[in-house]
């Protein structure tokens, strides 16, 4: 398969300037990191859109919150590790609590992150998030699905949080794939197994896919961009046709997206399992492929989990 | 209302505190006693607009109750100013109440943010006022804080965010009465000097005694007329104020008065002049 290299966060960018261009009561927000997260995009063409709080993450939720009650859209933006979990108190009882407009955005969430080591590789913030009520959660796959989501969670009313990576990644979706809010994207049919997946996984998961059906395996693929709230009729359909489930994710498996496939699967729909993510450990340094690899964040790491759960 | 009717209202505002607390067995009656000034002149004093049978009106100005545990003396300067009947006092604390322990804004009409996790407030005023200048609208926003809160470190993230922007639409009120939950502020954590530090961090100080309705009501007015940086109005006062057994204890900080304490209280409060 060859796909453009883009990073996410580049769709993030450029959902912003769109959105800002249509409607002034959109305001990007950031705490110092705006030239990773693309906010910069927005500070350079449209410089009353966006304010830099400095690196003041507990001010940046607040100061977000008081924005929306005055009747501004604000894209709380900064790293993911230390938006969710600096400000988590500010998200929950302020923002969530009273149901706030605030879109949340988490950039260099996950391991890929690579080289900046542990402090800087999120990856609890998805469990952090998606416990919280009114809370909605999206993990784009590529930049398109970012921008979408970004796009999405702008007209729709309540707090967002979307996550997204530094790394360029295959963009795998195109401009006429279909996205819906809690909608999951069935991205391959097959028959023996289902595989979960979103962010950098989604693509992982196809190469499996492919290279399993060569050895006979049947792997249906299925995009889980929304957490929270969860698409629980196409998990079950998905789950009781294929008898067999693995989940991938760039996160703990403690609390994740796996962790929501089966609590949901568990009450409804129990069903043979297997998780690829983190397994309760910190990351380190390393490239983002070296640290994907050696945490089995990889179609290599997804094909083991079929074969196991397929035993 | 003039400062004599104010003064009347501060009264009936300390009654109402002690008697909805003493009801639900349960609250923050010292913090919510020293505040009971600064909270009456702005409602009832012609400082606050706003309308309320309309409470999300757009031309109102907003007031955010940082320290969300004093919301008994905001429960009843809105039940005094119509926002709900008084009745509902009776039930504060209570399953299914309107009026939560700390403040829901979703449950209480009148309240423009929930609040009760401390350090908070100072922020959320901040992106109001930022609304407002970026809207060009010229409604103000009020933010209360407690001496003892601001040993939290986001509110001087805050403060400085508030004079970046020059955010001169911004009335800040520290209620210094002294006392925190565990005791002295000045023997746990210091927190003075308090009209130095605002002030170094680019604030207008306006420093009163919280107590003195006509200085307060001079302090708001000395706040609006600033132009260009934010004000803050230190209002020196005493935690339980009105009530002599509960005056500077930090053991009522969050103690409900039993029904022979509250006979007591309400008879103090109700042979006071002024305070």
């Amino acid at each position: 398969m060859q796909h453009e290299l883009i990073p996410t966060r580049d769709g993030y960018g450029k959902a912003l300037l769109k959105l800002i261009e249509e409607d002034k009561r959109i305001i990007a927000l950031d705490a110092d990191v705006a030239k990773s997260t693309r906010t910069a995009w927005v500070a350079a063409k449209y410089p009353e859109s966006f304010i830099d709080m400095g690196i003041c993450e507990q001010d940046l939720v607040g100061t977000s919150a008081g924005l929306a009650i005055g009747g501004m859209i604000p894209f709380c933006t900064t790293y993911c590790v230390f938006l969710v979990g600096r400000a988590w108190d500010q998200i929950r009882t302020t923002v969530c609590y009273n149901n706030l407009n605030v879109k949340f955005a988490g950039a260099h969430a996950g391991i890929s992150v690579g080289p900046d080591g542990a402090t800087h590789q999120s990856l609890e913030d998805v469990a952090l998030m998606r416990v919280l009520p009114n809370m909605r959660v999206i993990v784009p796959c590529d930049s398109i699905e970012t921008e979408k989501a970004a796009i999405a969670a702008a007209k729709a009313e309540g707090p967002f949080f979307i996550r997204f990576g530094r790394e360029a990644v295959p963009v795998i979706t195109s401009e006429d794939t279909p996205f819906e809010i809690g909608k999951a994207n069935t991205m391959r049919d097959g028959d023996d197994v289902v595989v979960f997946a979103n962010g950098a996984l989604v693509y992982e998961a196809l190469v499996a896919a492919e290279r399993l059906e060569k050895e006979g395996v049947s792997v249906m693929v299925v995009n889980l961009h929304t957490v929270k709230p969860l698409d629980a009729e196409a998990i079950l359909a998905a789950a009781k046709k294929t008898g067999a489930v693995v989940t991938a994710e760039e996160h703990q498996i403690i609390g994740g997206t796996g962790s929501a496939v089966a609590e949901l699967l568990a009450q409804h729909c129990p069903t043979p399992m297997e998780m690829v993510g983190v397994r309760d450990v910190f990351g380190e340094s390393g490239t983002g492929e070296e640290l994907m690899k050696k945490h089995g964040l990889s179609a290599d790491g997804i094909i083991a989990a079929v074969k196991k759960v397929k035993k | 209302m003039n400062n004599d009717e104010l003064q009347t209202m501060c009264k009936t505002i300390r009654e109402d505190i002690l008697v909805m607390i003493n009801k639900a067995k349960s609250g923050h009656p010292g913090g919510s006693l020293s505040a009971t000034e600064l909270v009456t002149a702005l409602y009832f004093g012609g400082i606050l607009n706003y309308d309320a049978k309309k409470p999300d009106w757009d031309g109102r100005d907003y007031f955010i109750l940082s320290k969300g545990h004093a919301c008994p003396v905001v429960y009843a300067a809105l039940a005094r100013a119509g926002f709900f009947p008084l009745e509902e006092l009776g039930k504060l604390r209570k399953l299914g109440a309107i009026l939560q322990g700390h403040p829901n804004a979703l449950h209480t009409p009148g309240f423009d943010c929930s609040s009760g996790s401390l350090g908070q407030g100072l922020s959320i005023a901040n992106g109001i006022a930022l609304a407002m200048k970026k809207q060009g609208k010229t409604n103000r926003v009020y933010c209360l804080m407690g001496d003892g809160e601001i040993q939290e470190g986001q509110i001087w993230e805050a403060a400085m965010t508030a004079s970046q922007h020059k955010l001169d639409n911004i009335c800040a009120m520290l209620d210094s009465n002294g006392i925190q939950l565990d005791g002295r502020v000045s023997d746990i954590m210091e927190v003075e000097p308090v009209k130095e530090k605002w002030a170094s961090f680019g604030w207008n100080v306006i420093e009163c005694d919280g107590h003195d309705v006509g200085r307060v009501m001079d302090a708001y007015a000395s706040a609006a007329a600033t132009q260009g940086k934010p004000s803050i109005i230190i209002a020196r006062t005493i935690k339980g104020k009105g009530v002599s057994f509960m005056e500077n204890d930090a053991n009522w900080h969050g103690n409900a008065p039993n029904d022979e304490q509250l006979a007591e209280a309400l008879a103090e409060v109700r042979a006071k002049e002024a305070y």
